[in-house]
């Protein structure tokens, strides 16, 4: 175990229940400054229930966490300083133009005027959208929305990213760009923690969860996982694991 | 700080409204046809009324009527009946709304013995119509018999002497501009601000104004300011129409009639917000609002039916009203002229509702969901 200091999420038996339905089971990880976290499980596992409680959109029954050092019952305010959110509903405003949304979202976490002209010119530039930054956002192809948005999740520079099945809907080449800029994001020393049931992208991740009806039944890196449960890819790990039995290494 | 995250959210919302068409008729036309819509389609106010008459007595009076009737502009003879039975066929054919039934020996009876009946029937399936045809009918009647009997008039007579105070000639206009005021201003401020944020769940965005480190207060601001803006530019609008198209006047304060409005307006507001705390989609809010808000403020709120003669369960809910009280200041400062002292009551009332309404929405608007 490394020491808590290299910890910007940790979560002890968090658990959320709604009724008699428990959709989020007491789970427990940690994930290291500068990682790509995977956070993998089936539709309906837990997945978003888990990533809406640790930003502060969720009140969560039991259990501890901290994000970026903040505690998620006190501290909510704190925690939404330091982090960026893109969820699974596309989310940026359609009837807005690309600029319009990137000033905006600035506006809203209060960035100087200097600021958001420079975040301004340089998202546009980094998602490619020089010709189409006066269009509006719904005039955009799927794949270039998703990254936008994810662009503009960053405008405030957070130090932790969430990402709630960012790239459902688009084909594998659109996905394969979304991942080029979150190894960017990772490189400039961001934590992106990302929620996916497309199995193929854990091998792009550093470390990954795999959560089945509410619980994480395997933690570890993509090859530790692989070898551990004997298989070729983590499609296979996953399938063992939706049959049963459950592995967490570090 | 604060003060550029507002103005950013702001102009996000001004965005939006512009750049979306139904939103920017609602705003604009809206107001414009429901004020000409009620000004000259729903009136009590008629002229060159079709009535028949059925003269059986044919003399120089019973002509001098005729010549009453048609002479005030309001009526048109269209049919000049021979017997009784002529009656059914016009009232079928919808031709004729009234007829008047002149008795044989009219003019015999009258300066004779001093006493004659002339009928009015009228067509009931349009009561409203109907009243208002008979009512003038009567008063043109009652008006023609003291012409006539001038000097010659009986020993003892009691004149009856009507002024209608305020609204001396009973103009519908007096009483629709306050009504239209208070259903556009529910209409914008209530049920557009409610799906206005609803959309912005049903679209996810919300999710995300959530997550920013926006005070929960401030999302609501920004979103409210401008349809406040906007609404309190459209009673402005309608009163002006109001002013110059019919002829309302604004005898009290202009200050206190537009503290009024905007009194009223933060209430509907709030009511907005309320409905769009609980709805999650944009069609659950606009049903909500049209339900709860629409048709209350429109049809209990003593703009198209009296209070007075509801029976006692519509009129408790009519007391919790919002436009009700409105409607009430409204009528006060504009025709009466009323100062703040005689309209408290109702002014306090709506504050109270405000103040309710308002820690209402504020504590139902959770960022976090238990």
């Amino acid at each position: 175990m490394s020491s808590t200091a290299d910890h910007i999420i940790e979560a002890d038996k968090l658990t959320k229940r709604f009724g008699d339905f428990t959709a989020v089971d007491a789970i427990s990880f940690k994930v290291k400054k500068g990682e790509i976290f995977g956070f993998l499980g089936a539709n309906g596992a837990g997945k978003t229930t888990a990533i809406r409680m640790l930003i502060g959109l969720s009140r969560p029954t039991e259990g501890e966490a901290t994000v970026a050092g903040f505690d998620v019952y006190r501290q909510a305010d704190k925690i939404k300083e330091n982090i960026g959110y893109m969820s699974q509903k596309f989310s940026l405003y359609e009837d807005l133009t690309v600029r319009e949304n990137i000033r905006f979202y600035g506006g809203i976490y209060g960035l100087s005027r200097k600021k958001i002209k420079e975040q301004t010119g340089r998202i546009i530039e980094e998602v490619g959208l020089e010709n189409s930054a006066g269009n509006l956002v719904g005039s955009l192809p799927l794949g270039w929305k998703q990254r936008l948005a994810f662009a503009v999740s960053m405008v405030h520079s957070p130090s932790i990213v969430f990402l709630d099945e960012p790239t459902g809907g688009v084909d594998p080449a659109a996905r394969r760009q979304f991942w080029e800029m979150i190894y960017q994001a990772s490189a400039a020393g961001r934590t992106v923690f990302v929620t996916t049931h497309y199995m193929d992208e854990a091998e792009y991740c550093d470390r990954v969860s795999i959560m089945v009806s509410g619980k994480i039944e395997a933690l570890g890196s993509p090859a530790k996982l692989k070898e551990d449960f004997s298989a070729s890819s983590i499609d296979e790990v996953f399938v063992q694991l939706a049959r049963g039995g459950a592995v967490i290494s570090d | 700080m604060l003060w550029r995250i507002f103005s950013a959210f702001v102009k996000k919302e001004f965005y939006h409204i512009l750049r979306d068409r139904r939103t920017l008729f609602i705003l604009i036309g809206m107001p414009i046809v429901l004020v000409l819509l009620f000004g000259y389609v729903v009136t009590n106010e008629f002229k060159d009324a079709s009535i028949a008459v059925l003269d059986n007595s044919r003399d120089d009076l019973s002509h001098e009527l005729r010549q009453h009737l048609e002479a005030s502009g309001h009526f048109h003879i269209v049919a000049d009946l021979r017997s009784y039975g002529d009656l059914e066929g016009q009232f079928k054919t919808g031709k004729i709304k009234m007829a008047v039934v002149i008795p044989a020996r009219f003019e015999d009876d009258f300066f004779d013995k001093k006493q004659t009946t002339v009928q009015l029937i009228a067509d009931g399936t349009e009561p409203n119509y109907a009243t208002t045809l008979v009512n003038y009918a009567s008063q043109m009647i009652l008006r023609f018999q003291q012409i006539k009997s001038g000097a010659a008039a009986a020993p003892y007579r009691v004149k009856v002497e009507t002024r209608m105070v305020y609204n001396p000639q009973l103009r519908s206009a007096y009483n629709f501009v306050p009504g239209v005021i208070a259903m556009i201003l529910m209409l914008i401020s209530a049920m557009m601000t409610s799906l206005t944020i609803a959309r912005e769940k049903e679209t996810g965005t919300m999710d995300l104004l959530l997550v920013s480190p926006l005070p929960p207060l401030l999302i609501i601001l920004g979103k409210v300011v401008p349809y406040t803006v906007l609404s309190f530019l459209n009673a402005v609008m309608i009163l002006v129409m109001g002013f110059y198209v019919f002829h309302v006047p604004v005898l009290g304060s202009l200050p206190l009639l537009l503290g009024i409005c905007l009194l009223y307006l933060a209430v509907a507001l709030a009511l907005g917000v309320l409905i769009s705390t609980k709805s999650e989609t944009q069609q659950a809010a606009m049903m909500s609002s049209l339900f709860a808000l629409m048709l209350p403020t429109m049809l209990l709120s003593g703009f198209i039916f009296p209070i007075k003669s509801m029976p006692a369960l519509l009129q408790h809910i009519s007391s919790i009203i919002p436009a009700t009280y409105f409607i009430d200041l409204l009528k006060s400062v504009m025709l009466k002229g009323n100062d703040l002292s005689f309209i408290w009551q109702p002014t306090l009332i709506l504050t109270f509702m405000l103040v309710v309404l308002l820690g209402l929405a504020l504590v139902s608007f959770k960022v976090r969901k238990e």
